[in-house]
């Protein structure tokens, strides 16, 4: 089991004539994802290694019964992409594109607004569920099938988490990439629910970092709803107030306009509180999860034994 | 990227929001003739223009009588340098002034629109302390914001304005104007990809009209590629010099305090690299991030910037191959290191695709490089190489 994307999912490729889409379209053919068409306005009727292109979403999933769409189109075109893809009916939207304005994506996340499309990201990189399906620009050899869900703001940062649980031999359910930008499709909310759901996942990492207060609202949602082992990290202690970190959402606020500033402190004091187990060490996220579902495991077996006596 | 107050109000009034009259000065000269001549010789004001807040506190904003004082209060700014709250203790120096005509003051306010993360829209918010940050009145008695959010797809409606307008205790008479400034104010953000704007304060004359008395404006730099004539507004003067070479690589450096250089591949590995590097003991001298696809020119850049530093004492390279190679990126360190030249310890971590290649390059380069292989190691490896240099 899994979660968004599993060896079923039809995926088209948005942009998959331009370079990064064609490089990317062929690695994720490789590893085995039903890419089953692309769209490229203005140059339907072609092909990419026999993938067809087509003009316009609408008529690609009319044709090809896709369900799932990735996007790379250039920065400038990417809302008007996206909006393109949840007009079509696609299911799972996955933006790759970095630098998307962040008035576009207000105007974005308004038209989306009841419709049933999921996006994912933008500024992301992409979703994967090993072995299945890799919808993204992941490298898919780090990752390993397996029972721990990862969802995460960063790139490497979680390539670095993946590859820590391949080694442990842990692997991974699905991995999501929610993206570095202050407005996106999907939170951490939406895919720790999903993971609770998902029966083929034992244990969740969740890796955020400063700015605004999503890690904040995950924790307050985890100790409610989630009665898996999660373990977290946030990057970011030592980034300084007002500088933007990289991703377009890093950045720690002057003010506390809507409820906190959004340092690295505060993240992680709100997940010690939901009960998430944190490691303030990017290289011990893979064991601290090992740990954890050690610890579940004597708990249980304790509790079998006294509920026997 | 953020703007002068100067810059601020010559975008707000081509929106129609009502700004007092002025003109920015570079010279005392220049100061003179513009009280003199533009303003009438009547009562002005003299603004330093820097992009710190606190201004007024520092000394960077005086009353001038008339044309000579004008004059004497530019002579007193221009050059010199501001420390506010904002600016560090380093200060900034001045190297412009606005002069503007005063106004008889009724009333301070402040208004201000930022995009709100969490619900994912333009906030509009007012409150009637003006003339105190924000962050003050928030902390305080944030129950005196008065707070309304924007559907994108119909923007500020009337009615918002009016609500707000009558919350801050606007008399009846001059609601409307209220209603058009702030009309005004949202068609300025949203046509310009702002991310932020903020007029504190506010005021109400004692004639009855409504102005921006100053202004604040900061833009979305994923938004700079269709405002050219903002981005042109860009003052480098006002950032930090490492900062503006790397921007040119399209490299994400920031500068802090520390004495370990790194260059990370990724935003957020970037800042996991830094945190490691202080929970083993040591301060990072940066943020780098070389992208997910760094090329060999970008990776010289970056090198060429971490050894510009005078701090850093050692330097940690910490990359994730992905779809980036190991083996391009051994090859684009060494030949960097080779055009620039190392002075300090180098320590090399490399994890990912073609690592394996990656490390042989690195070792038969006969250069003097710390390999590890995991992240602590690495940390630990150059956190001990600092303190042995310094």
């Amino acid at each position: 089991m899994s979660i968004l994307v599993n060896k079923n999912t039809r995926v088209i490729c948005q942009g998959i004539t331009g370079e990064q889409g064609t490089f990317h379209t062929r690695q994720m053919v490789q590893y085995g994802t039903k890419m089953v068409g692309g769209v490229t306005p203005g140059k339907g009727g072609t092909n990419v290694d026999g993938i067809p292109v087509f003009d316009t979403v609408d008529e690609a999933t009319r044709k090809t019964k896709a369900n799932a769409s990735v996007i790379y189109v250039p920065a400038a075109f990417a809302a008007d992409a996206i909006m393109e893809a949840v007009d079509a009916g696609i299911e799972i939207v996955v933006c790759i594109t970095e630098g998307i304005p962040v008035l576009d994506m207000v105007r974005v996340k308004r038209f989306i607004g009841c419709k049933e499309s999921r996006l994912i990201g933008p500024n992301c990189p992409g979703v994967i569920t090993p072995g299945e399906c890799k919808i993204g620009i992941m490298p898919g050899h780090i990752h390993k099938k397996g029972r721990i869900g990862v969802v995460s703001k960063s790139g490497t940062l979680t390539y670095e988490a993946v590859d820590q649980l391949t080694r442990l031999g842990l692997g991974q359910s699905t991995c999501v990439g929610i993206g570095g930008d202050p407005i996106n499709g999907t939170n951490f909310i939406d895919v720790l629910e999903m993971f609770e759901k998902d029966k083929g996942t034992d244990g969740i990492i969740m890796i955020g970092e400063i700015g605004g207060t999503a890690e904040e609202e995950a924790a307050a949602y985890v100790r409610k709803n989630i009665t898996k082992p999660v373990v977290g990290y946030i990057a970011g202690v030592t980034a300084p107030k007002g500088k933007r970190m990289g991703h377009a959402g890093a950045i720690i606020a002057g003010a506390i306009i809507a409820g906190g500033k959004g340092t690295a402190e505060e993240k992680f004091e709100a997940m010690k509180r939901a009960g998430i187990k944190i490691t303030k060490n990017p290289a011990d996220i893979g064991v601290t999860m090992m740990e954890l579902l050690k610890k579940g495991k004597k708990k249980a077996a304790a509790k079998r034994k006294t509920s026997k006596r | 990227m953020n703007i002068h107050e100067y810059q601020a109000k010559e975008i707000l009034a081509k929106y129609g929001v009502a700004v007092p009259k002025g003109r920015v000065a570079w010279t005392p000269d220049e100061a003179e003739d513009i009280a003199k001549n533009f303003m009438g010789d009547r009562l002005c004001v003299v603004k330093a223009q820097i992009h710190a807040g606190g201004r007024g506190k520092a000394g960077g904003v005086k009353l001038a009588k008339n044309h000579q004082e004008a004059r004497q209060y530019a002579e007193a700014i221009l050059g010199k340098k501001l420390i506010t709250h904002q600016t560090g203790p380093e200060g900034k120096e001045v190297k412009k002034v606005l002069i503007e005509e005063g106004c008889q003051i009724a009333r301070e306010l402040y208004l201000g629109m930022v995009v709100d993360r969490a619900r994912q829209r333009v906030v509009v918010m007012a409150s009637q302390e003006g003339g105190v940050e924000i962050e003050e009145v928030a902390a305080k008695s944030p129950e005196k914001i008065l707070k309304e959010y924007i559907d994108p797809a119909v923007g500020l409606i009337p009615f918002q304005a009016r609500k707000l307008a009558f919350g801050l205790g606007i008399d009846k008479s001059i609601v409307n104007k209220a209603v058009k400034f702030m009309t005004g104010l949202y068609q300025a953000f949203v046509d310009s990809d702002a991310s932020m704007a903020e007029i504190n304060p506010l005021v109400i004359t004692k004639d009855g009209n409504i102005m921006a008395l100053d202004a604040k404006m900061g833009f979305d730099d994923n938004g700079l590629f269709r405002h050219k004539d903002i981005h042109e507004m860009r003052d480098l003067d006002e950032e930090d010099q490492k900062e503006v070479e790397a921007s040119r690589y399209s490299l994400n450096y920031v500068a802090l305090d520390g004495n370990i250089g790194c260059m990370v591949n990724g935003a957020g590995l970037a800042m996991a690299t830094m945190d490691i590097i202080k929970l083993y003991g040591g301060m990072p001298a940066n943020f780098l991030d070389v992208g997910g696809g760094a090329n060999k020119e970008q990776v010289t850049a970056a090198f060429k910037i971490l050894m510009s530093d005078e701090k850093v004492k050692a330097v940690l390279i910490n990359i994730f191959g992905g779809i980036m190679r190991c083996d391009i990126i051994a090859e684009g360190v060494i030949a960097a290191a080779k055009e620039v030249g190392v002075k300090v310890p180098l320590v090399v971590r490399l994890q990912g695709t073609n690592v394996d290649l990656g490390r042989k390059i690195l070792a038969e380069s006969g250069l003097n490089i710390i390999t590890a292989e995991k992240m602590n190691d690495a940390a630990e490896k150059v956190v001990a190489a600092a303190k042995e240099v310094s």
